[in-house]
């Protein structure tokens, strides 16, 4: 059949090319017009801070940027940003390699529970922690709040990545007698890697701009003083030139990125076809459950333990009805799904750009379009005020404004997702397609679609979950008098009604499950089916 | 070219679900502009009060007068920052805030325009903007919080300075975050001077250690559970907390400074109307409501905790009566924006 037609006999486990996918040598003109519109979308928060930025006047500007509180808060942000990004490369590696390759008990189970922690609001986690253990604060408390929060980030990239590997790789580096250690670190690891340090800049980026959880957690960063600049000096142009570090910091956690990614290169000959490659745990089988328990103990059970408990010990007297709850969690859910939707859309340009054409300046485009993920939300919020009001009066405070919103801000979580699978789908098909008479439309309908197709799914799922528990930049945003489950909860947890907010977190919790599981089980059947077709 | 079913089947949940969500999108239309449609008169409201209450309110305006009132809520800070980037486009056409600074912020930019003048009578001239552009609804006061498991009455600081003390020292929690705790610190400026202020506010800051809260919901809770003996919050929150806690989980009392201290401030929540708005007669109307008798007795019987400002109404609540507060003398105007206290918070490197 068709799939295994392609697999070629090269078994060379690092090739000299300069990419995973051959290149097309042709110029893709519209395809550089959609993904140059794309980023241009994307530059908006960027040109209004820079616009804010300059209001400020240099020497006020270098004043606030060089005094030593500042850069401590630099300082703050950066460590944190390191370390956390260190624990959830090892966290996301290893429980995606124990899920994927290997026979855990209850592996189905685990795939769904283990992507879920992404999907709980950082104040809900916050609040949590501080809850049930007061002495989580400053930085200790931090790193731990935010790795048990954000190592998703790593799991699914990393966990698509092995899914779609070719096993066949393995099964020759220990033919030809690497141990075991060693073929996980030279050909497993490595072939996972561009999904590893996509997992890696997503984190690092986020905890760039992270408010929520600093705030509760007693950490300042420079995020959080942004918030303090723009809500209490009312001094948005001094809050964007701290932005503007946030901005330059991402440049160098992109470069650095891009300078580990240029090392050596690894390519795969086929599409996984044949299943996954099950490594017998043995007699680890009880340890990496003890800590997948432990793991997931900490990220779940914290903060759902707190919603159950504001639930039966609250004595909030206006208790919300269930019209409100529903109508919220409609709202929510269509605010979510349509976002997924368009910054799924908006990845896709950007990644068959970025992986079919690689060159610099493909490079650089795609790379560009991730320093969005480091700016705070309200920032971008602002932005779209800005520009929206200026030149798209009738779309101001409108549901797709809004949506674009989204779309903007979670388009680097879409474009991690969306380009992984693209890199795995092997041009040679749609040739092959093509060269059988199919129509471009029809090659993609029916082949690179189905390949990509759980790439998108991922995309479309990861952030329709962080949309989901999104706060400040829906409260500036969103259609006036329009409530979702997040507006809700703040409202009530201003409003120290912990018991009529806990049904809006539980609810947030209870959305977020599906598209868990489906990013679960989407992952876990596909190929191992496609293996029995073989 | 034969692609395994079991491959194609995810193209078409993809594309189902891709659909469904534009037609779920599509569905979710906003509702009408500000203005009048088919004889209905619209205005939209941005408000940093109390949602619960601001609702009962807006209904009962809408129930008297007709006219529909669209409430947006958000931080007041939030809202007035994007009112200023909204500029004369702004979709809003009344705002009500918690605290005075934003109605300050917004009026320095020519944003508001005056009030009518016989609302503004409704309420004593001091807790109304000087120039007429926003008019006082309601007031809370500053006092200490302390934890009655850990402190008597008699060990309590008479004085906000007192707080600089060392005995304090990892006992007091600080929520210097929050707009309520800019007044504190102007109030201090303006008695003891802008050098003794910034010496109190470093010793504050010291004292309090790592007890630095992002809000005060979270200082008045990090009391009752005893993880620090005091704290300076608005009386309210503490109130909020033991109508949904219950009397029996309250490990926490209110006490006042001695009278006319630094440290006993009233803090004015206010509303105003947009230079900008396209519905002036509408939102003077709504303004005149809130400090009628009938918005006023809403407040008075809200479980906001606040104290109504307006036509001679007096809380409902079980809270020392208005007239027997011994507050400092700190003016509207001496408060400001706030930025005074900012730039104190930076030279103590809290913020």
């Amino acid at each position: 059949m068709a799939l295994t037609a392609t697999a070629g006999p090269e078994l060379d486990l690092v090739e000299p090319i300069t990419s995973p996918v051959p290149a097309r040598s042709r110029q893709p003109v519209v395809l550089w017009i959609v993904a140059i519109a794309v980023a241009a979308l994307l530059a908006l928060p960027l040109v209004y801070v820079v616009v804010q930025a300059t209001q400020t006047g240099w020497s006020e500007m270098v004043h606030l940027v060089f005094r030593r509180f500042t850069l401590g808060l630099l300082w703050n942000t950066v460590r944190l940003s390191a370390a956390v990004t260190v624990a959830c490369a090892v966290i996301g590696t290893a429980t995606a390699w124990l899920v994927e390759q290997t026979d855990l008990p209850g592996r189905r189970f685990w795939a769904v529970a283990v992507v879920l922690p992404v999907a709980i609001p950082d104040f809900v986690i916050g609040f949590g922690w501080v809850s049930v253990a007061p002495a989580v604060h400053g930085f200790l408390g931090a790193w731990l709040v935010m790795t048990l929060a954000l190592y998703p980030l790593v799991y699914l990239p990393v966990a698509a990545s092995f899914r779609g590997s070719d096993p066949g790789q393995q099964e020759v580096a220990r033919s030809l007698g690497l141990s075991r250690p060693a073929t996980f670190a030279r050909v497993t690891l490595a072939q996972a890697r561009p999904a590893l340090l996509g997992g890696c800049v997503l984190v690092s980026l986020a905890l760039l701009a992270e408010y929520g959880a600093f705030e509760i957690l007693r950490y300042q960063t420079l995020t959080t003083e942004i918030f303090f600049e723009s809500q209490r000096s009312y001094n948005i142009p001094v809050a964007s030139s701290l932005s503007l570090i946030l901005v330059v910091v991402s440049f160098a956690v992109l470069g650095g990125e891009a300078m580990v990614r240029g090392r050596g290169r690894i390519t795969r000959t086929t599409r996984a076809i044949r299943g996954r490659r099950v490594h017998a745990l043995g007699r680890a089988t009880l340890p990496a459950l003890a800590g997948l328990v432990t793991l997931v103990g900490l990220a779940l059970g914290v903060p759902v333990g707190v919603v159950v408990y504001w639930l039966a010990s609250g004595g909030s007297t206006t208790l919300p009805s269930s019209t409100s709850l529903t109508g919220a969690a409609l709202t929510t859910a269509g605010y979510a799904a349509a976002a997924g939707l368009l910054a799924t859309l908006l990845a896709l340009p950007v990644a068959l750009l970025a992986v079919r054409h690689p060159r610099r300046s493909t490079a650089t485009l795609e790379r560009g379009t991730f320093v969005v993920q480091a700016v705070p939300g309200l920032i971008i919020a602002l932005a779209l005020v800005f520009f929206s009001i200026r030149v798209l009066r009738p779309l101001y405070l409108s549901t797709p404004l809004l949506i674009i919103g989204y779309g903007i801000m979670f388009f680097p979580l879409a474009l991690v997702a969306v380009r992984t699978s693209v890199a795995q789908a092997p041009l040679a098909l749609e040739d092959v397609a093509r060269s059988l008479g199919r129509r471009r439309l029809a090659v993609w309908w029916r082949v690179v679609l189905p390949l990509v197709g759980p790439g998108l799914a991922a995309a479309f799922c990861l952030v329709f979950l962080s949309t989901v528990t999104e706060l400040t930049l829906t409260l500036v945003l969103v259609p006036t008098g329009v409530q979702t489950l997040a507006t809700q909860f703040w409202a009530y947890t201003g409003n120290l009604s912990y018991a009529a907010a806990a049904p809006y977190a539980g609810l947030m919790i209870a959305i977020a499950v599906v598209p868990s599981y489906v990013l679960g089980r989407w992952f876990d059947r596909l190929p191992s089916r496609t293996g029995h077709s073989a | 070219m034969n692609i395994p079913r079991e491959v194609r089947r995810p193209a078409l949940i993809v594309t189902s679900v891709l659909l469904g969500t534009v037609l779920l999108a599509a569905g979710c239309s906003s509702g009408p502009p500000s203005g009048s449609a088919g004889g209905q008169t619209t205005i939209t409201l941005y408000s940093g009060q109390h949602q619960q209450t601001t609702a009962t309110l807006v209904a009962a305006f809408e129930k008297k007068t007709g006219i529909n009132v669209k409430v947006r809520n958000n931080d007041e800070a939030v809202l007035a920052n994007q009112i200023v980037t909204e500029g004369s486009a702004s979709p809003a056409d009344v705002i009500y805030t918690e605290n005075s600074p934003a109605l300050e912020q917004l009026q320095g930019k020519n944003l508001l325009t005056p009030v009518a003048p016989s609302t503004l009578a409704t309420v004593p001239s001091r807790y109304s903007s000087p120039t007429g552009d926003w008019v006082g609804v309601s007031a809370r006061v500053s006092m200490i919080v302390y934890n009655t498991d850990r402190l008597s009455p008699g060990q309590l600081p008479r004085s906000i300075l007192d707080l600089a003390d060392p005995r304090w020292k990892g006992k007091i929690g600080l929520a210097q975050g929050e707009t309520d705790f800019l007044p504190l610190v102007i109030s201090v400026e303006r008695t003891y001077g802008k050098s003794a202020a910034a010496k109190w506010l470093a010793a504050v800051k010291s004292n309090a250690g790592a007890n630095v809260y992002p809000d005060n919901e979270v200082l008045t809770n990090e009391v009752n559970a005893g993880h620090i003996e005091l704290g300076i919050i608005n009386s309210y929150y503490w109130h909020r907390q033991r109508a949904e806690v219950g009397r029996s989980a309250m490990h926490s009392a209110l006490a006042t400074f001695a009278p006319g201290d630094a440290g006993y401030v009233i803090d004015v929540s206010g509303a105003g109307v947009l230079a900008s708005s396209t519905e002036k007669m509408a939102s003077q109307r709504f303004v005149a409501f809130l400090v009628g008798a009938e918005g006023q007795e809403i407040i008075a019987h809200s479980q906001s905790y606040e104290y109504p400002l307006g036509s001679g109404v007096t809380t409902a609540q079980p809270l020392p009566p208005f007239a027997t507060l011994q507050p400092a003398p700190l003016t509207i105007p001496e408060l400001g924006d706030g930025s005074s206290a900012i730039s104190l918070l930076q030279q103590a490197q809290l913020a």
